[in-house]
Parts: structure tokens; sequence; C-alpha cells
């Protein structure tokens, strides 16, 4: 009995509620006709494709400068990278890892850009970050008309100038990570080892840099930023890099995602993307300002299972496809609830 | 006496925390005007009793407490601390609860304000009331008179000296007429010794009203000058309860720590030979602007390997010297490290030249409250001077040595005598003093040739004092450190310390060895050394 005590209080009591409404959900599939095997390989391959972006939350929140809302500043990067590798031409391996380095330098700059703003709004980051994210993305409205890009696969058919609202990957680097080392077991049943390869890979780097001086120094901050002061170190650097490291996270978030989904999304694409992955890592516990690799993977499982689940399974037993309202309510629900446990972590 | 009926009785008081046992069958009782003193150790359950007393709700959420108490001879079930303030209990808590944009007037009187008729009550009710910021204010002076202290009732409490904080605080309840008791927990803690003088006067004279007071302290001597009987608390048990005037400090020590302790330092230790070398710091017209501790104009030179104090009443500077040298406040003129001009305004470039400071703001400043003890001793230490650090790759990349951080953290538990569950626990859930070393031990992990210690007593008891001046004293004497202390417990500078400046006004009004007589010291943090020489300057103008 204590022990299972001690479990829940590690755990808390929202995760175990929703890994058991989860767990429901699982075995009410068959009932509606829904396959239980899809629907774990479905949540699988949807967690990989998220789990890059609900870490570029991590390092922010370890500094002390709220969750990342303004992550679609990270994935503006990430498409430039995408769409410039498919005007350059390259496929395979090669056009990814191009389109990484590509985004990575522009994120860097716009991470740094967007740390100075952030320095300067002390205690209202977050406010300032969905700003960010929501100015950036109307920005880059304009921009992706305007670029120059002249790639007979990304620009509309009419006119002959402007990038695409949505622009496939097939044939340059579709399922380049999922490809390998997959597992298909039966005809429905499908895990894309090599994404959570890369997302393994991803995880350990982060918790690798918060074991070095520098991240323990960022931790620090975060937790008391007068200790790190007293401790002689530069508190805005630290945020600095926290938010670049965070930016250039969500621009390699978003191309791991465009690789499974097999579509680069632009325009209002990236609009909502900060949404899902806030709430993901609050659903894994992580609180406004700690966050652990564990909170990423269990975080990103649930709210992913959920939300792959709730629709289909409701679906079938409504007869109508709330898919879409549902999941606006799922997602929105669990930051709302999570911003709400904010006060009580503060106390 | 023995037939009026008691103001507050608590029987057979008991409370867990988690399985945790802090209080047990705890009875007293307290008449009206009465001033009981509560003793104890930190954690030795004198909170948890007076939260029980006020109705707080962390004793309801974690599921209530045994026993019964009355007032007037009826029992009370408080839900919340409004119904203690509706029943008379006043409490003035060890964390502020004041609001910083506010004057002393505002918080005072705060939902208590004097108001005026205007037309619009007519419609929308009382609550629409105008302030009447007069009589507020006559109000305020009133209370403020009762108590006995120069305090301007227009100053803003983000502008106030902490002292001033405490008294407005109290001002606060003894505006309220109803109170008929009154609980302080350790209210002289953050004030000077004439501040408290002046307090203990003032709660003498609101006892003589007939209002009961709880007085929490671990200034023993106050309580024994100015309650009626105390109960020493130990380990959540009543151990004893006496009539102050029938015992004396080094008897209640003894109770509350069970084992006997020496209150008083022992001069034999301190005049073991030591080394005293050259100067190492010397302070040319340093300012500081820290609020409420200003420094002005302060010119120091300090000896390698002595300890050196800094004294004076509260809000007067001597706190703001440390915290200037150190980088933490904005500071001004000169300050030579070994003949070496020190950047000022840098925390990092104070750090290494070798100085180390324990700040007076344990929580805020001191501790990271969220992490464990090890990484609280060893951060430091770490980021300053890569200890406890791996490099791999050429130095590219500085891992983390979580081993050498575990063995260095036990070491200074078992050498501080730090209680907690181990090296991980989280420092928010230590009591004061067990914080206080495991800022010292930051500080130590350092291995500093100037160390600034601040108020490094504050908040803590009696034991867990004597062990944090012998370790530093001890430091002192093995490492050869200099150690530049600054504390408002003169007795405490004048066991521990060879020089003591006494700082007024932002400026040293005296340096003394510390063998002077306390009057001296007296009369230097009043003054009067000061007006001496205006008034010499004066009589020299006049001749």
């Amino acid at each position: 009995m204590d022990k299972i005590k001690k479990f829940i209080e590690n755990a808390g009591w929202p995760r175990i509620i929703i890994a058991l409404f989860l767990f429901v959900l699982y075995c009410a599939a068959p009932f509606v006709n829904v396959r239980v095997d899809t629907s774990i390989s479905d949540t699988l391959v949807r967690v990989g494709m998220n789990g890059v972006l609900v870490l570029a939350m991590v390092p922010m929140v370890q500094s002390g400068c709220g969750l990342n809302f303004g992550l679609p500043l990270g994935i503006i990067a990430g498409l430039l990278g995408a769409v410039t590798s498919l005007q350059i031409g390259i496929t395979g391996v090669a056009g990814f890892l191009i389109a990484a380095a590509i985004a990575i330098p522009i994120a860097a700059v716009l991470g740094w850009a967007y740390g100075l703003l952030l320095n300067r709004v002390k205690g209202d980051e977050m406010m300032i970050a969905t700003y960010v994210g929501f100015s950036s993305v109307a920005i880059m409205c304009i921009a992706w008309l305007l670029l120059p890009y002249t790639s007979p696969t990304m620009i509309w058919g009419y006119g002959g100038s402007g990038l695409r609202t949505t622009i496939s990957v097939e044939g340059f680097w579709l399922k380049i990570l999922s490809q390998y080392l997959y597992l298909q077991i039966g005809q429905f049943f499908y895990v894309p080892l090599g994404m959570f390869v890369f997302f393994g890979l991803m995880v350990f780097l982060v918790w690798a840099f918060f074991r070095t001086k520098l991240g323990t120094a960022m931790t620090a901050v975060g937790s008391n930023p007068e200790f790190a002061r007293a401790s002689g170190i530069s508190v805005d650097n630290m945020r600095t890099i926290s938010v670049v490291i965070s930016t250039v996270l969500g621009a390699i978030g978003i191309l791991v995602y465009e690789q499974s989904f097999g579509f680069i999304q632009l325009y209002m694409g990236p609009f909502y993307m900060a949404f899902p992955a806030v709430a993901a890592i609050l659903l894994g516990g992580a609180s406004v300002n700690k966050a652990t690799m564990v909170n990423v993977v269990v975080g990103t499982f649930l709210f992913q299972g959920i939300l792959t689940m709730t629709p289909s399974v409701i679906n079938s037993v409504m007869q109508t496809d709330m898919s879409e309202v549902i999941r606006i309510i799922v997602s929105n629900g669990m930051i709302l609830y999570a911003l709400t446990r904010k006060v009580v972590v503060k106390r | 006496m023995s037939n009026e009926v008691p103001l507050l009785r608590m029987e057979n008081i008991g409370k867990e925390y988690f399985g945790n046992r802090v209080l047990a069958d705890v009875s007293f009782t307290l008449m009206p005007g009465e001033i009981l003193g509560l003793v104890g150790e930190n954690g030795a359950g004198k909170s948890t009793l007076m939260n029980i007393l006020f109705g707080m709700s962390v004793i309801a959420e974690t599921g209530g407490h045994e026993g019964k108490i009355f007032i007037d001879d009826k029992e009370v079930h408080f839900q919340d601390p409004f119904d203690a303030l509706a029943a008379g209990i006043g409490m003035v808590h060890q964390e502020f609860s004041l609001i910083p944009g506010f004057t002393a007037t505002e918080n005072i009187l705060l939902n208590r304000e004097s108001t005026k008729y205007n037309p619009l009550v007519e419609v929308f009710g009382d609550r629409l009331k105008t302030l009447d910021r007069v009589d507020m204010r006559k109000r305020a002076e009133k209370a403020i008179n009762t108590l006995g202290v120069e305090l301007s009732p227009d100053t803003l409490i983000s502008e106030m000296p902490v002292g001033h904080k405490q008294f407005t605080e109290i001002a606060r309840e003894i505006d309220r007429s109803k109170t008929r008791l009154l609980v302080l927990d350790e209210p002289t803690a953050v004030l000077a010794e004439s501040e408290a003088t002046v307090l203990i006067s003032a709660l003498k004279k609101l006892a003589a009203q007939g209002i009961a007071i709880i007085f929490i302290s671990h200034r023993l001597h106050e309580i024994i000058d100015l309650c009626d009987k105390l109960i020493v608390l130990r380990d959540g048990r009543i151990i004893k309860e006496v009539k102050s005037s029938e015992t004396d400090v080094r008897q209640i020590a003894s109770w509350m720590v069970g084992r006997q302790v020496t209150t008083d330092v022992n001069d034999a230790v301190k005049k073991a030979d030591r080394e005293i070398g050259e100067t190492i710091l010397k302070t040319e017209h340093l300012w500081v602007d820290m609020p409420g501790e200003t420094v002005r104009d302060v010119s120091l030179e300090i000896k390698k390997g002595e300890i050196f104090g800094l004294g004076g009443l509260a809000g007067q500077g001597k706190v703001g010297i440390s915290n200037g040298v150190m980088g933490l406040y904005i500071a001004g003129g000169k300050v030579f490290v070994r003949g070496k001009e020190l950047k000022l305004n840098d925390p990092d470039a104070s750090l290494h030249e070798g100085m180390a400071f324990v700040s007076e703001d344990r929580r805020g400043v001191g501790l990271l409250l969220d992490e464990g003890i090890d990484w609280n001793i060893t951060f430091t230490a770490m980021q300053v001077q890569n200890k406890f650090i791996k490099q791999y790759l050429g130095g590219f990349v500085k891992w983390r040595d979580d081993e050498a951080i575990k063995k260095c953290t036990e070491n200074y538990i078992k050498s501080l005598e730090i209680r907690c569950t181990g090296p991980t626990q989280r420092a928010i859930e230590l009591s004061g003093g067990n914080q206080q070393k495991v800022c010292l031990a930051k500080a130590f992990a350092v291995a500093p040739e100037i160390l600034f210690v601040s108020e490094p007593t504050r908040g803590i008891d009696v034991g867990a004092k004597k062990l944090v001046l012998d370790t530093l004293r001890s430091f002192n004497e093995k490492t050869g450190t200099t150690i530049i202390m600054t504390s408002s417990e003169l007795e405490e500078l004048r066991a521990v310390c060879d020089r003591i400046a006494i700082i007024n006004e932002g400026r040293v009004s005296g340096i003394l060895p510390a063998t002077e007589p306390a009057e001296e010291f007296g009369l230097l943090m009043l003054g009067h050394v000061g007006e001496q020489a205006a008034a010499d300057a004066q009589t020299q103008k006049i001749a």
C-alpha cells in the first residue's frame, strides 16, 4: 500500500488519471471497431514526430524563461531550411542534413534576438513569447510569398511565384529517419525505430548538456537568479543561451515532424504548433520552472495517446466527426489546467 | 488571580505532519495581561503551535490537530485566521505580510481604514466610502507612538529597513481595537538591540493595558526581561514551565537543547596564537546603494587573518558594505584586494579574487531553495573555480562530477552537523539553522581568502548559533582566512572578532578592539562620537 502511495505521489494524480483514461480508451477501442494495434502504432509514430518539439521546451523552462510559447520562431527557421533544401534539390539523407544545416544557424540567430527580447521582459516571458510566435508567423506569411524560390514543386501553379501552403517532401526526404530500422508486425503495426533513435539521441544530448558546468549554471539561474548572480554568473547570458538552444531544437523538431508527416506546411501552419508541445510537457509533470527528460517522454506519450485515441474512439461511439473539436478541447484544456497549476508550484 | 477566567487555555494539543510528530500533549493557560515566553530550538514546534492557535489553513490541510482550545473558558474551533482575528487574537508573523508599495499608514490600517461619507455610498454601499487620510494618519501615529519608535507613517514599506517593517507589522496589530491576545513570532530576530529594547518596553505597556502576549524569541535575555512566565518546548513537548523570575539564561538554554551549553563564548579559544598579517582588503570612500542599508563613505583597512566585525544599528549601512564589495548592489569608490584595485559591480571579479560571501538574505540570495543541499554547497565552487568538474575533449566538455559533489557534501554534512535526510534533500525543507550551515559550507567550499559573513545567526536557535560561530572561528584558525562578519548582535561580534567597526549613517563611527567594554560600542552606535565632534567644532568656532 505504501509503495502504491509513493508511486502516486511521485507520478502525480493528473498523470495517473490521464494514463488510466488512455488505458480505458485502448480497452474500449476493439468494441467500437477501432484496431488496437493500429492505434498504438499511430500513437508511437506521433510520439516520434512531436518529441523533439516538446524537448524544445526544456532549456527555456530550466533557465527560468518559462514555457516556450515562441516555438513558431524555431519552426520558421526549420521551414526555411526545409524549403531551401528542396530548392537546392538534393534528395535523401544529404537533403535532410542540408535542411538541418541551413535551419540551425537561422534558428540560432533568431533565438539570440528572441533571447535579448525576453531578457527585457523578465517576469512576463510567456506572454511576450506567445506574441513573438504569433507575429513571426504573420511576418513570414508575407515572406513566403516574396522569397525568390523557384522550384516548381513548391511554388503556386498560377503566377509562377510564391510558395504554396502545403509542400510535399516526397521524392526528397520523406520518412528519411523513419525508414531506417522500422518494425512491421502484421499489416497494421508499424514502429519507426529510426525516428526513435534520433529522438533518443536528442534527449540524450539535452540531458548531457544539463550535466555540464554550463547546464548546471543555467538550471541555477532558473531556480534562483539572485543566487546565480552572487556566484558570478551572468543571468542574462544564460537565459539567452537557453533561448537559442530551445529555438534550434524547435527547428530540428519541425524537420523531424515533416519527414514523417510528408508535408511542409507554410503560412499559418506553425501558428498553433507551440500549444500541443506546451500541453505535452506540462502533462508530463513539468512545472513552469522545472522540466526533466522523463517529463518530456511521458508527457509526449500521454498527450499524443489521448490525441490519437479520443477522436477515433469517440467518433465511432457518436457516429459523427468530432475529431477536430475534441483535439482542441483536449490540448487547450490541458494547457489551461497546467497553467492554473502554476500557482500551486509557486507556493 | 486564581478566580479569574483564563483568556486562553490550550489542552493536550498535538499535531502530526505526514506521520512526523511535531507536537504532543501541550497544555497551558494564559491570563489577561500576562506575557508568556515561548522558547525552543528551531523545529521544536513553536510555530506549529501558533499556527494551530491562529487557525492557519496549513493545519487543516494536513489533517487537523489534536486537543482543545478554550477562550474565556469556551471551546473554540478556528476554521481560518479570520475567526481567530474576530476572537481578538492578533499575530505578527516571522515572514512579513506587508504590501511593499503601500505606506506604513496604509499597511497598519489595511481593511480597517477610517472612512468618510460620500454620495456614491447611497448607490453602491459602504465599500465606496472615501478614505479619511487625516484620521488614518492620526491612528497610525497613535499606534506607532504606543510602540515608542521613530517611524514616519508616510514611508513606503519597500523603502524601509527590516526593523521598521517589523514595527509596522506590530503597529497593525496594536491598532486593532479588539485585540486581546498578541502573538509575536520572533519579532526581535531582525531588530538591532536598541530597537529590541524599545519594542520590549512597548510590549510591557501593552500588557499593562490588559493585553495578553505570547512572545517567541531566541534571545533569551529578552524573554527573561519581558515575560511573566515561560514555556520551554523541545521536540514538540513542554519541557518546563517556569516563572521567568525564577530562572536564568543559562538554565533555559540547557532546557532548550537538553544539554549544558555555555552561552557566552570562551575567550581562551580566541586568544590562541594566530598570525595577523599585512593589509589584505582596503576600501576608500566606498559607497553602496543598497535600499534600507545605504553606505555613504566607508574607508577601512582589514588585515590578513583577522576576524573583523561590522556592527551598528539596523538600517545604518553595515550590511551594505559586504554586499557592495561582492558586487551585488551598485557601489562606487575604491576597493583594493592585496593592493590591487577590484572591479566593482561584478560578482564574478570579486569571487575570482578569492572572496566569498554568506548573505544575510538566506532565502533570497543565499540558497537555491528548490535544489538539493549538494548543489547549494558546490555550485559556486564549481562555477568560479572549476571544482567538481571532469573535463573531456580537451576541456570542451565540462562534465559535472556528481561523485565528487556527493563526497564533498557528505563531508560538510558531517563536519557541520547539518541535520538532513541526505545530500540531495532540498534546501527549502531544512530548518533555518541548518540552512545557514549550508550557506557556510557553500562559502567554505570555495576555500576563500576573504570571507564575508552577514548576520550568520539571524533567526537560528542557541545550539546552532554556537555551532555556527565556533565553525567560523575554527575555519579562521585552521586556514588563516580573513573573516569579515556583519552582525546586529554586538555580544556575538565581541565574542568572535578581533576588531569591530561600528557603522552609523553609512559611515564608520569608530573602530575598537573587541576587548573594549560594551558601553563604548553602544556610544558609537548611537552616533555620540559624531555629535561630540560636531559639538567640539561648534565650540571652536565660538572660541
